[in-house]
């Protein structure tokens, strides 16, 4: 086995894929988005429901998922999961562009991601840099982000701005 | 007629090729000399997506454009007498690589094109374009066209958009568990409705090859039009598309060992003539005033623009490659690889094929699931192994919810794959459930 797949198939990628986290269809939600990878076939269903902090600002209240696709893109919907569920809407954006940064890494982990600076929900996270050496693999990884950001954007826009739409 | 139909829907029962005329075949192909993932002996079973290209197609192209380019029929010019030879010379190597006239045979820029043009040439027609000749090609609501649940989506979409815009009904063919047509409903599926009966020749999933012949038997009898997809019969069965008395067919060059950017697209004569055009502009047309232009014919009226003659005349290299080798022997090459392949995949524990299990009717493609680990996965196993095989629902999104997965994963031979890559394939698939801690 190459170095290479040994570095994209991390242990903890295998364990997430294998016991994923927040998988599953709550009850009460604002938003389900539904996302493909066309050119696989990997799907993402996904649930958000927002709360608001003690200064009104939006916050992932819950959020769950459901889908089919390879290790890489279930791994990544359940790291995802972890990093943002119950944290504020900003921050989960924040750590989406972080994944973006990663993926466009080239395989080598961008400076943010050492030492003090990471974020500590992005500790598993940091598994998929071994993805971003296999362009053809990094939309499996994205696609639970992708889910994610578009969940959120809808669900802020209707249950804090809903005169103005998005 | 009936032996060449045998030998066009079979194949592969002739000579096959020896071990000194296949070393020869691979030393033609470049690319095949190559490793990849550190230095890794390249593999390459994803000739079902495109196929690599011989030293002779290169230089056909490199031969076009250091020495005879220049814009084909026009010009008074020796150069352009030249191109314009090349061009035409491609078109003749390629249809008589099927069997059929040079008149006959339109370029287009891939098989999907192909198979467009018609389906818009439908769609004039229905508009009127064409006058009465072409009212055979209209549709109207209570017409009804006729596709199989075994097609590529480039031979599904364009059927689904005319159904659409004429206010035909779309009607399909189901698969059999073994991956195969159900020939058994033609009968109840096409009737005086159909108008239009599109199916592909081989699946580009499954492998299974279909046989045509009654397909057209039914189709006349209903006075329906058919339509094949022979991107995945052409470069590995000997097809003679005249035999089997398809009204059009479509393939592409690069399946073939051609260039991309080319195809073709076969029309009977008469219904060609009778066809109003598509594409419309220069190159395509007669006379031209200001309020209206007349249409050259066929196949000049379906090649509007300049054309991709250096594509072309890399494909009819490719034709003419193929012909030399003999598509006899090809085809029972690929047969042959066709068992190893299906013998490979039932050695794995876990594994499941999509399509025929038994080596007859088949290509050598062959597309399988391993239990509990998704194709992509696969793929990346067998990509460390240097062995390239395609994953996902291979432009067949119907085919794959009809045996109720997502993606596959495909190995797919050509003339050039031999015994030994099949051997590391069938290796790197023993891996595969090992690698991600399943045991059998």
């Amino acid at each position: 086995m190459s170095t290479g797949m040994e570095q994209l198939y991390q242990q903890l990628i295998l364990d997430h894929a294998k016991h994923p986290a927040h998988r599953g269809a709550q009850e009460a939600y604002d938003v389900e988005v539904h996302h493909v990878n066309p050119t696989c076939g990997d799907e993402v269903t996904l649930r958000v429901r927002l709360d608001a902090d003690a200064s009104g600002a939006p916050v992932i209240g819950e959020l769950t998922w459901t889908g089919q696709g390879c290790s890489i893109s279930q791994a990544s919907a359940s790291v995802m999961s972890q990093a943002v569920a119950g944290g504020s809407v900003e921050h989960a954006l924040a750590l989406s562009d972080d994944f973006r940064e990663l993926m466009d890494s080239r395989g080598v982990l961008p400076e943010k991601f050492e030492g003090d600076g990471l974020a500590e929900e992005m500790e598993d996270a940091v598994a998929f840099v071994g993805v971003a050496r296999y362009p053809a693999r990094i939309k499996c990884a994205l696609l639970g982000w992708a889910a994610m950001k578009d969940a959120v954007a809808q669900a802020a826009a209707t249950t804090t701005n809903p005169e103005e739409g998005r | 007629m009936t032996d060449t139909l045998d030998r066009a829907e079979q194949g592969g029962q002739g000579r096959t090729l020896d071990a000194a005329e296949l070393a020869a075949v691979r030393a033609d192909f470049p690319l095949l000399q190559r490793t990849v993932r550190d230095g890794r002996p390249l593999v390459y079973l994803d000739s079902g997506a495109t196929s690599q290209k011989p030293e002779v197609v290169l230089d056909a192209e490199q031969d076009f454009y250091t020495q005879r380019n220049a814009a084909v029929h026009r010009g008074a010019h020796q150069l352009a007498e030249e191109a314009t030879e090349a061009f035409e010379t491609a078109r003749h190597e390629v249809a008589s690589f099927v069997g059929v006239a040079d008149d006959e045979l339109v370029w287009t820029s891939n098989a999907t094109a192909g198979l467009n043009l018609v389906a818009y040439a439908m769609s004039n027609a229905t508009l009127g374009r064409g006058g009465a000749a072409a009212q055979r090609f209209a549709l109207a609501p209570g017409d009804e066209i006729v596709v199989t649940e075994a097609e590529h989506h480039a031979n599904l979409v364009p059927w689904q958009e005319l159904a659409a815009r004429t206010g035909a009904t779309l009607r399909w063919l189901g698969v059999s568990d073994d991956g195969r047509i159900r020939v058994e409903d033609l009968d109840a599926v096409v009737t005086d409705r159909t108008k239009v009966l599109a199916f592909t020749h081989a699946s580009n999933v499954t492998g299974a090859v279909t046989p045509v012949a009654p397909f057209v038997a039914r189709a006349r009898e209903v006075g329906a039009l058919t339509v094949l997809d022979a991107c995945q019969s052409v470069p590995h069965l000997p097809v003679d598309l005249a035999a089997l008395g398809v009204d059009f067919a479509a393939f592409s060059g690069h399946k073939m060992l051609g260039p991309t950017g080319v195809g073709a697209l076969y029309g009977r004569r008469e219904l060609l003539e009778a066809m109003p055009p598509v594409t419309t502009g220069g190159s395509m047309v007669e006379v031209v005033t200001m309020e209206q232009t007349t249409y050259a014919p066929p196949p000049r009226r379906f090649e509007a623009g300049t054309q991709m003659v250096s594509q072309a005349v890399g494909m009819g290299a490719a034709a003419t490659y193929l012909a030399e080798l003999g598509m006899d022997a090809v085809a029972a090459h690929e047969r042959h690889l066709a068992g190893l392949l299906l013998d490979a995949v039932a050695s794995v524990p876990g594994v499941r094929v999509i399509g025929p299990t038994e080596n007859v009717d088949r290509l050598a493609t062959v597309s399988f699931v391993v239990d509990r680990v998704h194709a992509h996965d696969v793929g990346q196993v067998l990509d460390d192994a240097g062995v390239a095989v395609r994953v996902g629902h291979h432009c067949a999104q119907p085919l794959h919810r009809r045996f109720g997965v997502a993606a596959t994963a495909r190995a797919s031979a050509a003339v050039y794959t031999t015994d030994e890559e099949i051997a590391v394939f069938r290796e790197a698939l023993a891996g595969v459930r090992t690698f991600f801690g399943l045991s059998d």
